[in-house]
């Protein structure tokens, strides 16, 4: 028996066309060869599977069918649950909002680096200390040369290097201690102050309070004498707007007088410890003093703001007291004793200047 | 969330008997009573309406099937059974995309059924194997093959419909075609 005539026998006997001796034969034929029941259950097992996958495609049909009854697109809308409009903005845009909020980012924060905001302190204000180095150097170098040699033979022998920095201070006793800004005379190595005259003396810092740009230096030098009793005296109290101002300084090598009036009682960023002051100065007035019309002091001038015409700043007189009070006594080797009496209450404005100008320093910083 | 879906659906009953009577009205009325949720559950779960067509028509199948093979106990209802089916094959669905993102937004309650969908996924795989065969078999193999084994009708009707001489070249044909089929069929595993 081949092939095909053993397929038609499996076929004959599966569909039931046997007669019942042909198909006790065949059981009995299937019984004895393996081989032949094999076969017999692979043939019926893949005619189940056509049968099978005629009933499966026959029954895709008929749902289909019926799916096309159906009104598809209404129910959608019907069954859709829409979220606020909001939210599917967010689902449909999300990466596109992504994209733009990073270039936004990005392009503010390149904004603020590009325009300094990132640099420390704010680049608005100016601290008004002045970098003496490059023209310092050319006038210095020619005084070294002419009078090296009457400053050596003349008891000191000191050697004057271009300062660094210079700024302004004042007398706050008549013994030697001098106010000036914190930020003139920080990192520095030494420090010389240079009265009205042009005598020049070593001072030391004894004492900081960044918090309030103030430092207090004492003239440490053996020339020095004790000044006579100081014309002006510290205000206690608050200033109030539009007080006549004045404030005399070294914003250049000789001493500057600039006028203005107090417009406002905070300073910089509503800085409560200062005061700000329409008035023209320039780097080199840091840390000169501040005063109103009868000559009390009022504050220090310690900065302005480079975008706003005519904004300086100054630090308040009662900030410079507290700091006094706050210095540890050991500190001083010399007691601060503050003045109690104006004397230039009466006297005009030109008249004050030339007394209060003998108590205002050039200070000089120097530093690697 | 969930909202009230409309029709009348035909009893759990109705719908065993219906379908081993091959009755096509309860099909009908089954298709159409429960066909909403799903599409419910597909639109709103990243799903296309086509999604929901496919996913719905193959869960009817695993019902249908079920029924037929006789071994349908009625644990649950049939309305939780489609429900859970669907589910199972749409999570399996967004799985094999890369589109699912962790978070499926139910409407019923559901019951697990791994074991009918995995069931289901061997089916599915013979059904496209033997469609991919039939259709590489070619005519007019194709068409003996369908009418013989599946459509049933007798050789007399094949060879007056392709013009055999006589029933027996008719039958060598259907046997050098069932042999091809099932060499085509076998050689894909």
């Amino acid at each position: 028996m081949n092939d095909r005539q053993l397929h038609d026998e499996i076929e004959r006997y599966l569909s039931g066309e046997m007669s019942r001796e042909e198909r006790a034969a065949f059981d009995a034929l299937r019984k004895d060869n393996a081989d032949i029941e094999r076969q017999v259950n692979e043939h019926r097992q893949f005619i189940g599977m056509l049968k099978q996958f005629n009933e499966r495609r026959e029954l895709e049909q008929r749902l289909n069918a019926i799916h096309n009854e159906i009104d598809v697109h209404s129910l959608k809308e019907e069954l859709t649950v829409h979220p606020s409009w909001i939210v599917q903005l967010w689902r449909n845009h999300h990466s596109k909002i992504s994209v733009a909020a990073s270039i936004a980012i990005f392009a503010m924060l390149a904004t603020l680096f590009f325009t300094g905001y990132f640099k420390g302190h704010d680049s608005n204000y100016t601290q008004l200390r002045m970098q003496m180095e490059s023209y310092k150097r050319s006038t210095e170098k020619l005084n070294n040369s002419t009078n090296a040699l009457i400053h050596d033979i003349k008891a000191s022998k000191r050697i004057i290097e271009p300062a660094k920095f210079g700024g302004t201070g004042f007398a706050l006793t008549a013994n030697g201690y001098i106010v000036t800004n914190y930020h003139v005379v920080k990192d520095a190595d030494s420090v010389y102050v240079q009265n009205e005259t042009g005598d020049s003396y070593h001072a030391r810092i004894v004492y900081t309070e960044p918090g309030y740009d103030v430092a207090l230096l004492r003239i440490d030098d053996s020339t020095f004498k004790a000044q006579n009793p100081l014309p002006y005296t510290l205000k206690r109290a608050q200033s109030d707007l539009g007080e006549d101002v004045y404030t005399i300084g070294y914003p250049r090598n000789d001493v500057v007088y600039g006028k203005g009036y107090l417009s406002s009682a905070t300073g910089f960023h509503d800085d409560t410890t200062a005061y700000q002051v329409s008035i023209p100065v320039n780097p080199g007035n840091s840390g000169g003093p501040l005063l109103d019309n009868k000559g009390n002091i009022i504050g220090i001038i310690s900065g302005k703001q480079s975008l706003m015409e005519g904004a300086a700043f100054a630090v308040k007189s009662e900030y410079l007291l507290k700091a006094i009070k706050n210095m540890p006594s050991d500190s001083v080797n010399k007691k601060i004793v503050l003045n109690s009496k104006n004397t230039l209450a009466s006297l005009s404005r030109a008249q004050q200047i030339k007394k209060v100008q003998n108590y205002v320093y050039q200070i000089k910083v120097y530093s690697k | 969330m969930s909202k009230v879906l409309k029709g009348s659906a035909p009893t759990d009953s109705e719908v065993i008997l219906g379908i081993l009577n091959n009755s096509e009205v309860v099909l009908e009325r089954l298709y159409v009573a429960y066909f909403p949720m799903v599409m419910q559950l597909i639109i709103n779960n990243n799903g296309s309406a086509d999604d929901a067509k496919d996913i719905y028509q193959e869960a009817i199948i695993v019902l249908y099937n079920k029924i037929k093979s006789g071994d349908f106990e009625l644990s649950s209802k049939l309305k939780t059974f489609i429900y859970s089916v669907c589910r199972r094959l749409w999570l399996k669905r967004l799985n094999q995309m890369s589109r699912f993102d962790g978070d499926i937004k139910d409407f019923q309650d559901y019951l697990p059924v791994e074991d009918e969908v995995e069931k289901q996924t061997d089916r599915d795989l013979q059904y496209t194997k033997m469609e991919s065969a039939l259709a590489l078999l070619g005519e007019p193999c194709k068409t003996i093959i369908e009418d013989f084994y599946m459509h049933d009708r007798s050789m007399q009707d094949i060879c007056e419909r392709f013009g055999y001489t006589n029933a027996d070249n008719a039958k060598t044909q259907k046997y050098k075609c069932l042999q091809r089929l099932k060499k085509l069929f076998f050689q894909h595993n």
